[in-house]
């Protein structure tokens, strides 16, 4: 006679009159293919844990987005942030659809150099520019946004050494109204300091101010603030002209739009609260169009966005290593990837969907990594079916922050696999090995032996 | 193991403690086992009964029974 499937006996107090306002959740409905194919296939290939993009979505988004902004405004640009994501098979889809690059270090110039990006679409952020880096880059025609007074002088300075005229714009940091106000980047609207950096750059015989640029912050819900930011560019763009008859190319917002993922410690998911990218383009369009600018003197607008073009494209998928019931009667649930690779739990509550059919009985339980930390947790609270060692999970929009954020710590990092839109699957980062991990070691002759053996 | 003598079971899985007042929902075989208590039924009965009739070895299922006790102790069903 055939077994029957076994499913751990459970007991559950049933809370009367405390019903969930929100109804059933449906998050543990089991997500068994990425794309379409299989999660139990994927884990069985690549091992587990395991990252998946989804090449097609990836396209998706940004084609979504250029639309969005393409049928408000005649002329956008998007330069992929490369600290979203910068596995180069990533930043390749993103410039095959006709993305810029957008960096903030040296290494990442030199990535987006290798991914064939030509050094006029290159924008070179952030406030850490080497001069080596900063004569690199004017030398290539890239845009250098200035970060603070010091790399304007030394700017200055060096392309009179070297008598380059390299492409410029500021960073501008401003109110929109939004807290905390991330004023540690760029020059201050409010205060002046904005003007006074560009008035020293016009006055400059070697510097060309081509553009304006600022960053008001990472997954902003305000649209609102977009067109504060938006405005206050148009009018410095709009003084340039009056004043100095100097007509700039472009605007640059930044980044900034979220993701549909859900904040720590918020009431309702972000699938229901966050803005659609069209409210954000509404936001800046508005502004823009409405400022008054000749049809022939109306900048480009260049947008940096990274985590809302890529985060739901991406995937974890996992394992159930053990269950447990903690001191005080919770369930917990100890899976194979923690906070080293899924650097996001510290912001996020992820999704994380079961990836086989389960019985409809659920319980609440927290889901822990397997570092022999107390930080590690992946969720501290959420309702999944009945899990028992080797099942699998999946962790739904990872796709932005964590390739680049995450941790060697314990554990190694695994394989990143992308889904191309034929549903083919292609390793793009190989996980790493105890050889990859040590080349850059070395033992001082004296530490090459020990007594134990 | 003992379940308490006024809990009542309702063989589906719901159980009443009028003791406390507080009611319960189990599983299909937390519900089984709770009538193989009621029955009196050892440990080891147990756990024949159900590693023969579902797809479980018998080692995974007692770590799991233990743990299924010890929830029942916590809510006041086991004596
Ligand atoms: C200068 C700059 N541009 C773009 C981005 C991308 O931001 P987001 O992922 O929030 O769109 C960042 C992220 O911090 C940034 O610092």
């Amino acid at each position: 006679m055939e077994k029957l499937r076994y499913e751990r006996p459970i007991i559950k107090k049933m809370n009367t009159g405390l019903m969930n306002k929100f109804g059933t959740r449906t998050e543990y409905e089991p997500v068994t293919h990425i794309e379409s194919v299989p999660v139990k296939s994927l884990i069985k290939e690549y091992g587990s844990p395991l990252f998946v993009l989804s090449e097609k979505q990836i396209r998706r988004n940004y084609q979504n987005a250029t639309r969005i902004f393409k049928t408000r405004y005649p002329k956008v640009q998007f330069a992929w942030s490369y600290k979203t994501n910068y596995m180069n098979a990533v930043c390749q889809v993103f410039h095959q659809e006709g993305s810029w690059a957008e960096v903030v270090s040296g290494f990442e110039y030199e990535k987006a150099l290798g991914n064939g990006v030509p050094g006029n679409k290159i924008i070179f952020n952030g406030p850490d520019k080497t001069d080596e880096q900063l004569v690199a880059a004017a030398r290539n025609n890239s845009l250098i946004h200035i970060d603070h007074y010091d790399e304007l002088y030394s700017l200055i300075k060096l392309s009179e050494e070297h008598n380059l005229r390299p492409r410029v714009a500021i960073r501008i940091n401003m109110d929109t109204g939004i807290y905390p106000k991330w004023d540690r980047f760029g020059f201050n609207f409010e205060n002046g300091q904005a003007w006074n950096a560009i008035t020293r750059i016009i006055n400059s015989t070697n510097l060309d101010l081509v553009g304006l640029h600022c960053h008001i912050g990472t997954f902003m819900l305000a649209p609102s603030a977009y067109g504060i930011a938006a405005k206050n560019l148009c009018e410095l763009t709009w003084s340039i002209k009056e004043k100095y008859n100097k007509v700039l190319e472009y605007i640059d917002l930044g980044g900034g739009f979220p993701s549909e993922n859900t904040l720590k410690g918020a009431y309702l998911p972000g699938s229901d609260t966050v803005p659609s990218i069209d409210q954000f383009a509404d936001a800046i369009t508005d502004v823009i169009l409405g400022y008054g600018f000749k049809q022939e003197d109306l900048p480009l607008l260049i947008l940096e966005t990274g985590r809302a073009l890529i985060d739901d494209a991406g995937f974890l998928l996992g394992s159930v290593l053990a269950t447990k019931r903690l001191s005080d009667g919770r369930r917990a649930t100890v899976l194979d990837f923690g906070v080293n690779s899924l650097f996001t739990a510290f912001w996020y509550d992820h999704k994380v969907s079961p990836a086989q059919a389960f019985g409809n009985h659920t319980e609440e339980m927290v889901l822990y990594g397997p570092l022999c930390m107390n930080i590690d947790i992946v969720r501290e609270s959420i309702t999944m079916p009945l899990l028992e060692k080797g099942n699998h999970l999946v962790v739904h929009k990872v796709g932005a922050y964590n390739m680049t954020q995450w941790m060697q710590f314990i554990t190694l990092r695994p394989n990143i696999v992308m889904i191309d839109t034929d549903n083919k699957t292609h390793v793009i980062r190989k996980a790493e090995t105890l050889e990859y991990l040590e080349l850059n070691e070395q033992v001082p002759e004296h530490l090459k032996q020990n007594p134990l053996k | 193991m003992k379940l308490k003598k006024n809990i009542a079971t309702s063989g589906e899985g719901f159980i009443f403690n009028p003791g406390t007042g507080d009611s319960f929902s189990t599983n299909e075989i937390g519900a089984e086992i709770i009538t193989l208590l009621k029955e009196e039924k050892s440990v080891a009965e147990i756990t024949q009964l159900i590693s023969g009739k579902y797809d479980v070895d018998a080692s995974q299922f007692e770590n799991d029974l233990d743990d299924f006790a010890a929830q029942l102790k916590d809510y006041s069903i086991l004596e």
